[in-house]
Protein backbone atom coordinates (compact mmCIF):
# COMPACT_ATOMS: atom_id res chain seq x y z
CA UNK A 1 0.00 0.00 0.00
CA UNK A 2 1.78 3.30 -1.04
CA UNK A 3 1.38 6.67 0.51
CA UNK A 4 0.08 8.33 -2.86
CA UNK A 5 -3.28 5.92 -2.25
CA UNK A 6 -3.35 6.63 1.29
CA UNK A 7 -3.16 10.38 1.75
CA UNK A 8 -5.93 11.10 -0.13
CA UNK A 9 -8.06 9.00 2.51
CA UNK A 10 -6.29 11.49 5.32
CA UNK A 11 -6.80 14.61 3.58
CA UNK A 12 -10.33 13.69 3.12
CA UNK A 13 -11.01 12.72 6.55
CA UNK A 14 -9.07 15.38 8.40
CA UNK A 15 -11.53 17.82 5.92
CA UNK A 16 -14.65 16.53 6.16
CA UNK A 17 -14.15 16.40 10.00
CA UNK A 18 -13.22 20.01 9.79
CA UNK A 19 -15.96 20.94 8.19
CA UNK A 20 -18.74 19.03 9.61
CA UNK A 21 -17.27 19.95 13.20
CA UNK A 22 -16.47 23.51 12.55
CA UNK A 23 -12.92 22.20 14.44
CA UNK A 24 -9.17 21.54 13.34
CA UNK A 25 -8.25 17.42 13.42
CA UNK A 26 -5.28 16.10 14.47
CA UNK A 27 -3.82 12.74 13.92
CA UNK A 28 -3.12 11.09 17.42
CA UNK A 29 -2.41 7.39 16.34
CA UNK A 30 -0.89 5.87 13.46
CA UNK A 31 0.14 1.96 13.17
CA UNK A 32 -0.25 -0.87 11.03
CA UNK A 33 -1.92 -3.85 11.79
CA UNK A 34 -1.92 -7.53 10.50
CA UNK A 35 -4.06 -8.86 13.22
CA UNK A 36 -8.08 -8.96 12.20
CA UNK A 37 -9.18 -5.72 12.70
CA UNK A 38 -10.88 -5.17 16.35
CA UNK A 39 -13.69 -3.00 16.54
CA UNK A 40 -13.74 -0.15 18.44
CA UNK A 41 -17.26 1.41 18.73
CA UNK A 42 -19.09 1.85 15.90
CA UNK A 43 -18.09 0.90 12.69
CA UNK A 44 -18.90 1.29 8.84
CA UNK A 45 -17.37 -0.50 6.69
CA UNK A 46 -16.50 0.65 2.24
CA UNK A 47 -15.52 -1.82 -0.17
CA UNK A 48 -13.57 -1.07 -3.22
CA UNK A 49 -13.35 -2.54 -6.50
CA UNK A 50 -11.32 -1.31 -9.58
CA UNK A 51 -8.43 -0.48 -10.21
CA UNK A 52 -7.62 -0.59 -6.76
CA UNK A 53 -9.13 -2.77 -4.02
CA UNK A 54 -10.22 -3.39 -0.46
CA UNK A 55 -12.29 -1.87 2.37
CA UNK A 56 -11.75 1.30 4.48
CA UNK A 57 -13.61 1.17 8.04
CA UNK A 58 -14.55 4.38 9.87
CA UNK A 59 -15.24 4.17 13.64
CA UNK A 60 -15.81 5.56 16.60
CA UNK A 61 -17.95 5.44 19.83
CA UNK A 62 -21.67 5.57 20.25
CA UNK A 63 -21.25 9.13 22.08
CA UNK A 64 -18.86 10.35 19.59
CA UNK A 65 -21.13 9.49 16.81
CA UNK A 66 -24.21 11.84 18.27
CA UNK A 67 -22.00 14.69 19.54
CA UNK A 68 -20.73 14.44 15.44
CA UNK A 69 -24.31 13.80 14.45
CA UNK A 70 -25.58 17.04 16.57
CA UNK A 71 -22.97 18.89 15.26
CA UNK A 72 -23.43 18.30 11.71
CA UNK A 73 -27.39 18.82 12.10
CA UNK A 74 -26.96 22.08 13.70
CA UNK A 75 -29.01 20.66 16.07
CA UNK A 76 -28.69 18.57 19.34
CA UNK A 77 -29.99 15.28 18.63
CA UNK A 78 -31.43 12.55 20.93
CA UNK A 79 -28.76 9.56 21.12
CA UNK A 80 -30.45 6.22 19.02
CA UNK A 81 -28.89 2.94 17.66
CA UNK A 82 -29.87 4.23 14.64
CA UNK A 83 -28.75 7.73 14.54
CA UNK A 84 -25.22 6.21 15.80
CA UNK A 85 -25.15 4.13 13.32
CA UNK A 86 -26.12 6.49 10.48
CA UNK A 87 -23.40 8.80 12.10
CA UNK A 88 -20.40 6.40 11.04
CA UNK A 89 -21.85 5.70 7.60
CA UNK A 90 -22.52 8.74 6.74
CA UNK A 91 -19.04 9.86 7.74
CA UNK A 92 -17.37 7.01 5.73
CA UNK A 93 -19.82 7.74 2.77
CA UNK A 94 -18.12 11.03 3.01
CA UNK A 95 -15.01 10.47 3.51
CA UNK A 96 -14.28 7.91 0.89
CA UNK A 97 -16.58 9.76 -1.64
CA UNK A 98 -13.94 12.69 -0.90
CA UNK A 99 -10.77 10.27 -1.61
CA UNK A 100 -11.77 8.68 -4.61
CA UNK A 101 -12.42 11.96 -6.19
CA UNK A 102 -9.11 12.73 -5.70
CA UNK A 103 -7.81 9.33 -6.58
CA UNK A 104 -10.20 9.25 -9.92
CA UNK A 105 -8.98 12.80 -10.75
CA UNK A 106 -5.17 11.01 -10.53
CA UNK A 107 -6.65 8.26 -13.10
CA UNK A 108 -6.91 5.34 -11.01
CA UNK A 109 -10.82 4.12 -11.33
CA UNK A 110 -13.43 2.60 -8.65
CA UNK A 111 -16.54 1.18 -7.93
CA UNK A 112 -17.87 2.59 -4.04
CA UNK A 113 -20.21 0.47 -2.71
CA UNK A 114 -22.89 1.61 -0.14
CA UNK A 115 -21.40 1.43 3.62
CA UNK A 116 -22.40 -1.59 5.59
CA UNK A 117 -22.54 -1.87 9.22
CA UNK A 118 -19.21 -3.75 10.75
CA UNK A 119 -21.14 -5.92 13.26
CA UNK A 120 -18.70 -8.39 14.81
CA UNK A 121 -16.33 -7.88 17.35
CA UNK A 122 -13.75 -8.59 15.38
CA UNK A 123 -13.90 -8.64 11.71
CA UNK A 124 -12.19 -9.57 8.74
CA UNK A 125 -8.42 -10.07 8.75
CA UNK A 126 -5.88 -8.39 6.85
CA UNK A 127 -3.49 -10.34 3.81
CA UNK A 128 0.08 -9.75 4.07
CA UNK A 129 -0.81 -8.04 0.79
CA UNK A 130 -3.08 -5.99 2.25
CA UNK A 131 -1.77 -5.21 5.91
CA UNK A 132 -4.14 -1.96 7.43
CA UNK A 133 -3.01 1.40 8.72
CA UNK A 134 -5.00 2.66 11.62
CA UNK A 135 -5.58 5.89 12.04
CA UNK A 136 -7.30 8.04 14.87
CA UNK A 137 -8.03 11.31 14.73
CA UNK A 138 -8.45 13.67 17.37
CA UNK A 139 -11.61 16.41 17.63
CA UNK A 140 -12.65 18.12 20.39
CA UNK A 141 -15.43 15.94 20.43
CA UNK A 142 -13.91 12.60 20.51
CA UNK A 143 -12.44 10.75 18.45
CA UNK A 144 -12.74 8.88 14.72
CA UNK A 145 -10.52 6.02 13.96
CA UNK A 146 -9.75 5.34 9.93
CA UNK A 147 -8.82 1.89 8.68
CA UNK A 148 -7.47 1.40 5.83
CA UNK A 149 -6.77 -1.76 3.71
CA UNK A 150 -6.30 -1.71 -0.04
CA UNK A 151 -4.31 -3.05 -2.49
CA UNK A 152 -3.33 -2.60 -6.28
CA UNK A 153 -5.48 -4.89 -8.11
CA UNK A 154 -3.20 -6.91 -10.29
CA UNK A 155 -5.22 -8.28 -12.56
CA UNK A 156 -6.17 -4.53 -13.87
CA UNK A 157 -2.42 -3.41 -13.44
CA UNK A 158 -1.25 -6.33 -15.58
CA UNK A 159 -3.54 -5.70 -18.37
CA UNK A 160 -2.82 -1.96 -17.98
CA UNK A 161 0.61 -3.11 -18.08
CA UNK A 162 0.41 -5.66 -21.17
CA UNK A 163 -2.11 -2.42 -23.18
CA UNK A 164 0.99 -0.41 -23.26
CA UNK A 165 -0.71 2.28 -20.40
CA UNK B 1 -28.84 26.18 11.46
CA UNK B 2 -28.57 29.41 9.08
CA UNK B 3 -31.66 30.81 7.79
CA UNK B 4 -32.13 32.09 3.79
CA UNK B 5 -34.52 34.33 2.27
CA UNK B 6 -37.09 31.77 1.17
CA UNK B 7 -37.19 30.66 -1.98
CA UNK B 8 -40.82 30.19 -3.91
CA UNK B 9 -42.18 29.18 -6.91
CA UNK B 10 -42.81 32.55 -9.22
CA UNK B 11 -46.21 30.91 -10.78
CA UNK B 12 -48.28 30.61 -7.37
CA UNK B 13 -45.87 31.47 -4.41
CA UNK B 14 -45.79 28.56 -2.96
CA UNK B 15 -42.95 26.72 -1.05
CA UNK B 16 -40.46 24.76 -3.62
CA UNK B 17 -41.57 21.10 -3.37
CA UNK B 18 -38.11 18.63 -2.86
CA UNK B 19 -37.92 15.10 -3.10
CA UNK B 20 -35.10 13.77 -1.09
CA UNK B 21 -33.63 10.53 -2.33
CA UNK B 22 -30.17 9.04 -0.78
CA UNK B 23 -29.49 5.77 1.28
CA UNK B 24 -29.15 7.65 4.86
CA UNK B 25 -31.72 7.99 6.94
CA UNK B 26 -29.28 10.38 8.90
CA UNK B 27 -28.26 12.22 5.23
CA UNK B 28 -31.90 12.74 4.14
CA UNK B 29 -32.98 14.35 7.48
CA UNK B 30 -29.56 16.54 6.74
CA UNK B 31 -31.02 18.17 3.40
CA UNK B 32 -34.59 18.23 4.40
CA UNK B 33 -33.20 20.68 7.27
CA UNK B 34 -31.74 22.62 5.00
CA UNK B 35 -34.11 22.80 2.05
CA UNK B 36 -36.46 23.88 4.90
CA UNK B 37 -34.42 26.71 6.14
CA UNK B 38 -34.61 27.94 2.12
CA UNK B 39 -38.20 28.17 2.92
CA UNK B 40 -38.86 24.64 0.95
CA UNK B 41 -41.51 21.91 1.73
CA UNK B 42 -40.42 18.29 2.06
CA UNK B 43 -42.55 16.44 -1.05
CA UNK B 44 -41.25 13.11 -0.48
CA UNK B 45 -37.96 10.84 0.33
CA UNK B 46 -36.61 7.94 -0.65
CA UNK B 47 -33.84 5.52 -0.17
CA UNK B 48 -33.13 4.11 -3.21
CA UNK B 49 -33.19 4.58 -7.20
CA UNK B 50 -36.09 3.00 -8.10
CA UNK B 51 -38.37 4.08 -5.17
CA UNK B 52 -37.25 7.65 -6.22
CA UNK B 53 -38.80 7.12 -9.60
CA UNK B 54 -42.26 5.98 -7.94
CA UNK B 55 -41.91 8.89 -5.73
CA UNK B 56 -41.49 11.68 -8.57
CA UNK B 57 -44.24 9.82 -9.94
CA UNK B 58 -46.66 10.50 -7.23
CA UNK B 59 -45.74 13.89 -5.86
CA UNK B 60 -43.98 15.74 -8.69
CA UNK B 61 -41.47 17.77 -6.91
CA UNK B 62 -40.09 20.93 -8.22
CA UNK B 63 -36.27 19.75 -7.16
CA UNK B 64 -34.73 16.45 -6.41
CA UNK B 65 -32.19 16.21 -4.62
CA UNK B 66 -30.43 12.82 -5.62
CA UNK B 67 -27.64 10.85 -4.12
CA UNK B 68 -25.33 8.48 -6.40
CA UNK B 69 -24.20 5.65 -4.37
CA UNK B 70 -27.33 3.73 -3.52
CA UNK B 71 -28.55 0.61 -3.15
CA UNK B 72 -30.85 -1.05 -5.92
CA UNK B 73 -30.64 1.42 -8.50
CA UNK B 74 -27.72 4.49 -8.75
CA UNK B 75 -28.76 7.50 -8.62
CA UNK B 76 -27.70 8.51 -12.01
CA UNK B 77 -29.57 5.42 -13.51
CA UNK B 78 -32.72 6.89 -11.68
CA UNK B 79 -32.35 10.19 -12.74
CA UNK B 80 -32.00 8.83 -16.14
CA UNK B 81 -34.82 7.00 -16.25
CA UNK B 82 -37.22 9.92 -14.11
CA UNK B 83 -35.92 12.72 -16.69
CA UNK B 84 -37.06 10.34 -19.72
CA UNK B 85 -40.66 10.07 -18.17
CA UNK B 86 -40.08 13.95 -17.08
CA UNK B 87 -37.92 15.87 -19.72
CA UNK B 88 -38.84 19.07 -17.31
CA UNK B 89 -37.50 17.39 -14.20
CA UNK B 90 -35.10 19.50 -11.91
CA UNK B 91 -32.29 16.72 -10.97
CA UNK B 92 -29.39 18.07 -8.65
CA UNK B 93 -27.01 15.34 -7.64
CA UNK B 94 -25.55 15.37 -4.21
CA UNK B 95 -22.86 12.82 -3.62
CA UNK B 96 -19.40 12.71 -1.93
CA UNK B 97 -18.08 11.11 -5.29
CA UNK B 98 -17.57 13.97 -7.11
CA UNK B 99 -14.98 13.45 -9.84
CA UNK B 100 -15.54 14.59 -13.08
CA UNK B 101 -16.21 11.63 -15.29
CA UNK B 102 -19.15 11.14 -12.46
CA UNK B 103 -20.26 14.77 -12.79
CA UNK B 104 -20.54 14.69 -16.57
CA UNK B 105 -22.10 10.87 -16.73
CA UNK B 106 -25.16 12.82 -14.26
CA UNK B 107 -25.32 15.72 -16.49
CA UNK B 108 -25.43 14.09 -19.80
CA UNK B 109 -28.43 11.80 -17.94
CA UNK B 110 -30.17 14.64 -17.17
CA UNK B 111 -29.43 15.87 -14.00
CA UNK B 112 -29.32 19.65 -13.96
CA UNK B 113 -26.28 20.47 -11.55
CA UNK B 114 -23.92 18.51 -9.18
CA UNK B 115 -23.19 19.37 -5.34
CA UNK B 116 -20.68 17.76 -3.54
CA UNK B 117 -21.09 16.40 0.22
CA UNK B 118 -20.30 17.13 2.50
CA UNK B 119 -23.41 20.11 1.81
CA UNK B 120 -22.99 23.12 2.40
CA UNK B 121 -25.97 25.14 3.15
CA UNK B 122 -24.89 28.35 0.89
CA UNK B 123 -23.74 26.04 -2.13
CA UNK B 124 -26.88 24.28 -2.13
CA UNK B 125 -29.19 27.19 -1.82
CA UNK B 126 -27.18 28.83 -4.72
CA UNK B 127 -27.58 26.03 -7.00
CA UNK B 128 -31.29 25.91 -6.10
CA UNK B 129 -31.87 29.18 -7.43
CA UNK B 130 -29.71 28.50 -10.69
CA UNK B 131 -31.78 25.20 -11.45
CA UNK B 132 -34.78 27.12 -10.80
CA UNK B 133 -33.74 30.08 -12.87
CA UNK B 134 -37.56 32.16 -13.94
CA UNK B 135 -39.54 29.21 -12.29
CA UNK B 136 -38.64 30.43 -8.42
CA UNK B 137 -38.41 33.69 -6.89
CA UNK B 138 -36.47 34.81 -3.25
CA UNK B 139 -39.20 36.32 -1.23
CA UNK B 140 -38.18 39.35 0.45
CA UNK B 141 -39.03 40.74 4.18
CA UNK B 142 -41.97 42.83 2.05
CA UNK B 143 -42.78 39.30 0.66
CA UNK B 144 -41.66 40.67 -3.16
CA UNK B 145 -40.62 37.84 -5.41
CA UNK B 146 -43.80 35.60 -4.66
Amino acid sequence: MKMDVIQPFINSADAVLAQGLECSTAIGSLSMEEEAYRRKGVAAMVWLTGDIEGRIIIDLDPETAVRVASKMAGAELPESDSLVRETACELANQIIGNAITALNDQGFHFRVHPPVMHMSEEGIKSSEDTEALVMCFETPIGSVFMNIALRYNRKRHADAASAGH
Amino acid sequence: MEQFAPVKRSKDGQPVRYLIVDDSVFARKNLARMVESFGGHLAGEAGDGLTAITEYDRTHPDIVLMDITMPQMEGIEAAERIVQSHPDARIVMVSSVGYQENIVAALQRGARHFVQKPVKPEVLYEVIKYVLGDDGAVATAAGAGV
